[in-house]
């Protein structure tokens, strides 16, 4: 691919752009200031929604506002879709890109939290080829990706939902469009009635976004009931560990996080079975 | 940073060509390049609303561009829009509700309000605010703006775009 050339040639100050959402205001801000920007807004490869068996692949380059509206997202991973209207404003939504918004990892973003809550898979160009990583290995830290310098997000891989998948998304945020204080996506697996599995996601929680895996382990094999719900609420507070923040401290966080999860967990338990 | 680049794109209807910095915002390259100054910058990061315009046919943010990266495109700034009169309801409704002091944000509450407008059905007050939440307006408090967009979207919807440019020419 020309760009991963023109990366290579650029040396190592370069930097890809998308969107531009993010990026352009960290140039403003010069928390950045690349010698090389490398425009691949126009590359085919990166664009496109198609469905292969059970899998959904979302080029890289989809528009948020695509994600909003898309019925292929809506219908096979609607977690995007749910988030979608909470993702900035829309004047943003008409620019940004969703692969720009999982490679750049704000651990405040909603679609790299869905992006892990969905067990997506994402695919990764090099010189020598493409790789995909699990959703899972893929956050590292603040800001921080298993992609590599030079290195591009091609597409977005996600499973599809099936009869049996539950999701709720949920975010509490000061005012419509800002970084949310808390915000959580869950896809359940529900089988006869009780959770077979489960993978709850929380954001704007720490320099990742963050599966809440005790409050997973305290639901497996359980039907989503007032106890239940009290003991995945009793959990979350040991996965999660939010940074010092003088307007949000942890324990407020980690409160909003119960009362998150807890909403959640209504709404999937009244879901038709 | 301060290599050249031709950017040639159509602004308004008219095509326009010409050799800037390949850093320039598509934002500097209207206000400056084409001295077209409707389009204002505020916070420059995507934040306050004011540098919206349209690039084929989708709201964005001008400060959020380079111009190289729009060439190829159609702009439309609010001085296109005012031109082609298919916001006039609208500036007429903000002229009769009072809905701007400095006017610092108007252009950038028209784009947003000419977009929401675009899309079919009336929306509530609720849609509007939402839509509203990426434009600053540190004078007004929003409501008169929310007032003026509301009223200009039920007369559209009550007699056409046309009914409506009558009864403020009258």
């Amino acid at each position: 691919m020309e760009a991963l050339d023109a990366y290579e040639q650029a040396g190592s100050d370069a930097s890809y752009i998308a969107g531009g959402q993010s990026l352009v205001p960290a140039l403003a801000l010069r928390l950045q200031a690349p010698d090389v920007l490398i425009d691949i807004a126009h590359i085919p490869d990166l664009r496109g929604i198609e469905l292969k068996g059970n899998w959904l692949r979302i080029g890289a380059l989809t528009r948020h506002a695509e994600v909003l509206a898309h019925p292929l997202i809506r219908q096979h991973a609607p977690l995007y879709s749910d988030a979608a209207p909470h993702v900035a404003h829309p004047a943003i939504r008409n620019k940004g890109t969703l692969g720009g918004s999982i490679a750049h990892a704000d651990p405040a973003s909603e679609f790299p939290a869905m992006t892990l809550a969905l067990g997506a898979e994402l695919e990764i160009a090099n010189r020598n080829g493409t790789r995909r990583v699990a959703a899972d290995a893929f956050f590292v830290d603040l800001f921080q990706t298993a992609i590599e310098p030079g290195e591009l997000l091609v597409a977005i891989h996600v499973p599809v939902v099936n009869a049996n998948h539950r999701w709720a998304f949920h975010e509490l945020a000061r005012r419509r469009g800002d970084y949310a204080l808390v915000g959580c996506g869950i896809l359940a697996d529900v089988i006869d009635g009780a959770i077979a599995q489960i993978r709850i996601v929380f954001f704007s929680v720490g320099n990742t976004p963050v599966r809440a895996a005790k409050a997973e382990h305290a639901l497996i094999g359980r039907v989503i009931d007032a106890d239940a719900i009290a003991a995945a609420q009793a959990a979350v507070i040991h996965d999660l560990d939010p940074p010092e923040d003088e307007n949000v401290p942890p324990a407020m966080r980690r409160q909003l996080a119960r009362v998150v999860l807890g909403r959640l967990l209504g709404d999937i338990a009244r879901q038709a079975p | 940073m301060s290599d050249l680049v031709d950017v040639s794109l159509i602004v308004n209807g008219s095509e326009v060509s010409h050799r800037v910095p390949a850093r320039t915002t598509l934002a500097d390259f209207l206000r400056q390049t084409l001295e077209l100054t409707g389009t204002h910058t505020g916070c420059e990061m995507g934040v306050c609303g004011a540098c919206l315009v349209v690039l084929d046919g989708q709201v964005v943010h001008a400060c959020l561009s380079f111009a190289v990266q729009a060439s190829g495109s159609a702009v439309e700034t609010v001085e296109g829009l005012t031109e082609r009169a298919v916001i006039a309801d609208l500036q007429e409704a903000f002229h009769q509700r009072n809905a701007l002091q400095c006017g610092f944000c108007t252009p950038g509450m028209l784009m947003t309000a000419y977009s929401l407008l675009s899309q079919p059905g009336v929306p509530s007050r609720e849609d509007i605010r939402d839509a509203l939440s990426g434009n600053y307006c540190r004078c007004t408090g929003y409501e008169a703006i929310v007032d003026a967009i509301e009223t200009t979207a039920r007369n559209r919807a009550a007699g056409g775009d046309a009914a409506a440019r009558e009864e403020i020419d009258a």
